[in-house]
């Protein structure tokens, strides 16, 4: 009816191949974006933004890191925690270091350290492929997390081992550490994800993406075709990795406001994975699905034992999360492989033609 | 020059100046080697049959446990509750087979790997729901397991070894042979290979690919109640166990995705190179080098051996 594209004639190449070809496509993306950026922070409840907004798009954001490298890319990697925790250290190295910096550039700078991580661990994904390079990027996770915890430089050799986010501030407004507004924090973390995803949105459009896609579809093929294997695999672990250390570096400064060695574990690695999953294999707006529903479901289903007067305690409730997750990745697997997006995607095309069936 | 010689020849002045502890270690980590290969045992079972590279293993092995041990605590005799369990567990395989495995058939492996993630999932809330997450005690007395240890004097020192290692290490070689005679010598065992091979040939020629899973997830449920046994009698049953499941990935590539000996030596391999590493180079890096050291070792051997040591061939066709 009102999402249909009659009338819509493009005159130019640049325009048929616009990541939005459609006018409504257009506008419903402007709206969102006004939405989060002028409404959200307007109306919304301080503990709306900072239990489900800031994590959302924090997590949303590690999800894209994570898709780049096995949505787009084909590797599959087991490593986006420990990723996420030197971007984490990094920039909190870096702030108590050169405490002048502005933190957002410091951010921003942090995720380069999990880059060079992530291309020394990607080093192996030239001789090795599929479920042996799973467990090769376990070795990441597992050493980064044991450093974290062992190397005590990285934590200016706080007693308890863990991080205190220092206060920082952007614009003379106090942006990180407990005197920070979940407002402000919110508006900072929306505008580094919206750049950021921009940004990787451009890549995976672009020539870069198809090298990408290609590599994942099948390694030989896109080798006799003349696109440099290694290099590509690199390219596509070096941004993942910056992405889930922007990530991490977010999530410790803005979220958590502190850090126990523990956060990066392989837990985490898992959660990210899931996102990507749930939410779609080789989809940017797949990695908002799947880390809303994956940190939401926990939330959806305490807040609906509560209104429904029930009174479980909180372990059965946990548990009864992690059945459902679970039972929600065999679900999502079987019903479309391809996850949130692609049902996304059948939905639009559906309403494209309403009310013919095609 | 001081740190050479720390990495380099103080270790083996170590290991020289007192053997019984180095074969103390070294029967530790052949212990802890024999634990890594049975779970890695698991992993292989249904790699090779159906191609799936089963993540829930570990959780398998973890609820096996709790499964006999809570039926336990509830007053069913011990062998009542052995014998409760194993069908607990080939009720696991139908089920797994009818809600999991037959919706998708024929997808690529990935997706199968990320639905045996869902399973780990839902096996953990589900164990934790139904037997609660407090670690228990492995009934190993009342299974007629032994316990107490051998001391053995050894260059000029003791060396001991404790009997339920002795036989863990007994049951894992049998399990194995008998593993071996039934995938070489019996008819289920040779469909079980040619499911391997391919799915759709195998189908053509009249093997029931459901049937198929149902035996070999059961199988690999028989194993994971072997492992759950023996590494609880050795500690206690909890759910960090499952942590240590993910130990047999090393050993996996290690020893190859489809080779019985290569999970077997694959996991000696580890479980001494692992021992050894954290008794005599540990120190130098501050303690708990355990937790990674097993993947760096698969990880060395990989860039040699892309396959692993026992894998098959990669031949990749267009």
């Amino acid at each position: 009816m009102f999402y249909r594209e009659a009338g819509q004639f493009k005159t130019t190449y640049q325009a048929d191949q616009a990541v939005f070809p459609i006018l409504q496509d257009r506008v419903g993306l402007a709206l969102i974006l006004f939405g989060a950026f002028v409404l959200m922070p307007l109306f919304a409840s301080e503990f709306f933004l900072s239990v489900v907004m800031i994590p959302l798009l924090i997590l949303a954001l590690a999800s894209i890191g994570l898709n780049i490298l096995t949505g787009y890319t084909g590797l599959l990697s087991l490593g986006t925690g420990g990723f996420m925790g030197v971007g984490a250290f990094a920039c909190y190295k870096l702030t108590t270091l050169f405490p002048g910096v502005n933190i957002v550039i410091w951010i921003l700078v942090s995720g380069f350290f999990s880059t060079a991580l992530g291309i020394l661990f990607g080093l192996p994904s030239l001789r090795i492929k599929g479920f042996y390079l799973t467990v090769a990027t376990l070795a990441a996770q597992f050493f980064l997390d044991w450093s974290f915890i062992r190397v005590q430089w990285l934590t200016n050799y706080n007693t308890s081992g863990a991080i205190e986010v220092p206060t920082r501030t952007l614009f003379s407004l106090p942006v990180t550490g407990p005197n920070a507004t979940p407002q402000f924090r919110y508006l900072v973390i929306l505008a580094v994800v919206t750049l950021l995803t921009w940004f990787a949105s451009n890549l995976v459009h672009g020539r870069i993406g198809r090298m990408w896609m290609a590599v994942r579809d099948m390694d030989l093929a896109a080798e006799l075709i003349g696109i440099p294997l290694y290099r590509t695999k690199l390219l596509a672990f070096a941004i993942s990795s910056y992405y889930c250390g922007v990530a991490g570096a977010l999530m410790v400064f803005f979220w958590y406001g502190s850090a126990e060695p523990g956060v990066f574990n392989i837990d985490q690695s898992f959660t990210i994975l899931f996102m990507v999953i749930i939410g779609g294999l080789g989809s940017l707006t797949g990695s908002f699905f799947g880390a809303a529903l994956i940190y939401g479901l926990p939330i959806m289903l305490k807040g609906a034992f509560h209104a429904l007067g029930w009174n479980i305690n909180p372990a059965t409730v946990e548990h009864i999360t992690f059945m459902s997750v679970g039972a929600l990745i065999v679900l999502v697997l079987i019903v479309e492989p391809l996850g949130l997006a692609r049902l996304w995607q059948i939905a639009k095309q559906k309403l494209r033609v309403w009310p013919f069936p095609y | 020059m001081h740190l050479l010689y720390q990495i380099f020849i103080d270790p083996f002045v170590q290991m020289g100046g007192a053997p019984d502890l180095l074969v103390q270690t070294l029967w530790e980590g052949l212990v802890a080697g024999v634990l890594y290969a049975l779970i890695a045992l698991g992993f292989v079972l249904i790699f090779k049959a159906s191609g799936v590279f089963n993540f829930a293993q570990g959780i398998m092995v973890v609820f096996a446990a709790l499964t006999l041990v809570g039926l336990h605590e509830h007053g069913v005799p011990a062998y009542v509750a052995l014998a409760l369990t194993i069908l607990v567990m080939f009720g696991l395989a139908v089920s797994v087979e009818r809600l999991m495995l037959r919706p998708l058939v024929n997808q690529p492996d990935i997706i199968l790997f990320m639905a045996t993630f869902g399973l780990t999932y839902f096996l953990i809330g589900f164990g934790e729901l139904v037997f609660g997450g407090n670690p228990k005690k492995m009934i190993a007395s009342e299974l007629y397991l032994p316990s107490g240890a051998y001391d053995i004097k050894m260059f000029g020192g003791f060396v001991s070894l404790q009997k339920i290692d002795i036989a863990a290490a007994v049951i894992v070689s049998v399990m194995v042979v008998a593993l071996a005679v039934f995938f070489q010598k019996t008819r289920i065992g040779r469909a079980l290979r040619a499911v391997a091979d391919s799915h759709k040939a195998a189908l053509s020629v009249g093997i029931s690919l459901e049937q198929i899973w149902v035996v070999v997830w059961f199988a690999a449920g028989i194993v994971a109640l072997v492992t759950g046994i023996m590494w609880g009698a050795r500690s206690e049953v909890s759910f960090s166990l499952q942590i240590i499941a993910l130990k047999a990935l090393p050993v996996l590539i290690l020893g190859g995705f489809t080779s019985i000996p290569g999970a077997i030596i694959g996991g000696l391999i580890i479980g001494i190179g692992e021992k050894l590493g954290e008794f005599y180079w540990g120190p130098l890096l501050g303690s708990g080098i355990e937790s990674w050291l097993a993947y760096v070792i698969a990880l060395i051997f990989l860039l040699f051996r892309p396959q692993g040591l026992f894998g098959e061939r990669i031949i990749e066709r267009i």
